[in-house]
């Protein structure tokens, strides 16, 4: 069985903070889903399963659907990290096709900046029973950021891959992001700011790290049959993949990403190909995240993925790849340090034409989104969604 | 920026890495070898994770190896070098380049495996140019 044009993306919510002092987090989930819901023309009493991940409170959904007032039949709370989201599109897709729930809410809300949380400089133990691989791991201090990092070293000792090449993909998102008015970070930057940037870890500088935000964003998926009465233009999933990648017993290769696996997935599910595709949201924790996955995607051969970004070739209306018009997580939200929600949202707002004018792709209907949860380095998930405008 | 000296937690021991944590404390780094598929592993388990076979056995490494990826944490009290390194052994693991010049890394440099005391608990195999 195939997913494909099974199910219907018929809401978008984007939580317009970015940083959330006053609400909590359990609010936050509320109010994205009750935008999430107001754009799709539905309301909470239509809403029949529920998507949430590590970020919501309590044990997975139970909290979530006693306290939002849910009445679901379906739940799911798989957490891959910052890709679960795209996943959960995945996964309600599959739901509806089997007729399990036909309306599939997905919630995400995080507030890390009114914390405080020191996201990706100090190590984290997750507490608790260790993971297998913790104690062979945590002693020796991997952060976020170093372990991206290490990504980062050896695609540049392979490949040749440069840290101009990697400014790029921050410089883009910039230029997506003066347009965006609630993105953190509105300043064009430059190839020369970027690798002026600090060090926090070689060969990564502050400006190839994404923003650190509070906030949070919502999905509504449906079945077509509800899709048909809504009045929203339509979006269909055709495709979706999925996979985990990690340190395969020690043969660790730092080169590719499950992207690899994920991706080859969806398109064959899509039967399409990349050169089909109009817009991409990559995932962009780092700049050479969206450098890695967009080889392993299939945008460029494994390698040359460096060439690709170059030279504003992911910058709307003037490359070939447009990618993260809205800003992505280098500059606009990577809400409770999960960004695959909110690559999913723009891809549909591209889809629909109601992208920012200035940086809407010309006949945008057929998109791709994917996110990768956890780390690069040590062990994530990837998600991919290909996406179609009816 | 008082803080010159990295402290190194203690890691989480359970029965099935229990022999690797004791062979550490003698100074000895262990892998794990799968007697079904004569392939190395780690971090070890009981069970091979490349063939499924619970015929796995604790062998001692030589302890030296060449770096596949390193990178200076720079922002940290004390800056230090998370690393992957390839043992001759075949198996790749994660680890901190200690005792060398942070601004002399590279990537195949040729490293031997020290041992560093945690806060607690048994020492951890790190590795120095060789
Ligand atoms: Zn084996």
């Amino acid at each position: 069985m195939s997913i494909k044009g099974k199910a219907y993306i018929a809401g978008i919510y984007e939580h317009p903070t970015r940083l959330a002092r006053d609400l909590s987090l359990s609010q936050i989930h509320a109010e994205v889903a009750a935008g999430t819901l107001a754009d799709a023309g539905l309301t909470i009493k239509d809403v029949d399963g529920y998507f949430c991940a590590g970020d919501a409170p309590g044990l997975g959904p139970m909290s979530m659907v006693d306290y939002l007032g849910l009445k679901v039949r379906h739940v799911d709370s798989t957490d891959v990290g910052g890709s679960s989201y795209v996943l959960h599109v995945g996964h309600a897709a599959e739901a509806i096709a089997a007729g399990k729930c036909r309306v599939a809410l997905i919630t995400l809300a995080g507030r890390p900046r009114a914390e405080g949380m020191a996201t990706g400089t100090v190590p984290r133990s997750r507490g608790g029973t260790p993971t297998p691989d913790e104690p062979f791991e945590f002693p020796y201090g991997p952060t976020v950021v170093n372990m991206y990092a290490m990504c980062a070293m050896r695609h540049m000792h392979e490949f040749g891959t440069t840290s101009e090449q990697l400014a790029w993909i921050k410089v883009a998102a910039s230029h997506h992001a003066q347009h965006n008015p609630h993105a953190l970070l509105r300043d064009v930057v430059t190839v020369e700011d970027v690798v002026n940037s600090p060090v926090i870890a070689d060969p990564l500088r502050r400006l190839d790290c994404c923003v650190i935000t509070d906030g949070g964003g919502a999905i509504v998926v449906v079945a077509p049959e509800i899709a048909a009465k809504l009045k929203r233009p339509k979006v269909r999933l055709i495709g979706a993949g999925e996979a985990i990648k990690g340190q395969m017993g020690g043969k660790v290769d730092l080169t590719y990403s499950g992207a690899r696996y994920s991706g080859p997935a969806a398109f064959a599910e899509a039967g399409v190909t990349p050169a089909d595709i109009k817009y991409v949201s990559i995932y962009d924790s780092f700049t050479i995240t969206v450098l890695m996955q967009l080889e392993d995607l299939g945008f460029a051969e494994k390698g040359k993925g460096g060439r690709l970004v170059a030279d504003g070739n992911l910058i709307s209306g003037v490359g070939k790849l447009p990618f993260n018009t809205d800003g992505g997580g280098l500059c606009s939200n990577h809400p409770g340090n999960r960004g695959g929600l909110t690559k999913v949202l723009e891809a549909v707002r591209q889809l629909r034409g109601e992208a920012h004018p200035a940086v809407q792709v010309k006949n945008c209907d057929l998109a791709l989104a994917h996110g990768t949860g956890g780390s690069l380095g040590l062990r994530h998930g990837s998600a991919t969604v290909i996406l179609e405008r009816e | 920026m008082a803080a010159t000296e990295r402290k190194l937690p203690a890691p989480a021991i359970s029965p099935e890495t229990e022999p690797y944590w004791q062979a550490a404390s003698e100074g000895k780094l262990l892998v794990k070898r799968c007697q079904n598929c004569g392939e190395t592993h780690h971090y070890p388990r009981s069970i091979c994770p490349h063939c499924g076979s619970d015929r796995t056995e604790w062998t001692t490494a030589s302890g030296v190896g060449t770096v596949y990826s390193y990178s200076v944490m720079r922002r940290a009290p004390v800056p230090y070098a998370v690393a992957y390194v390839t043992l001759a052994e075949g198996t790749t693991m994660f680890t901190n380049l200690v005792d060398c010049d942070l601004d002399r890394l590279s990537i195949g440099m040729k490293v031997r495996v020290v041992f560093k005391p945690t806060e607690g608990g048994p020492p951890l195999p790190c590795f120095t140019p060789a």
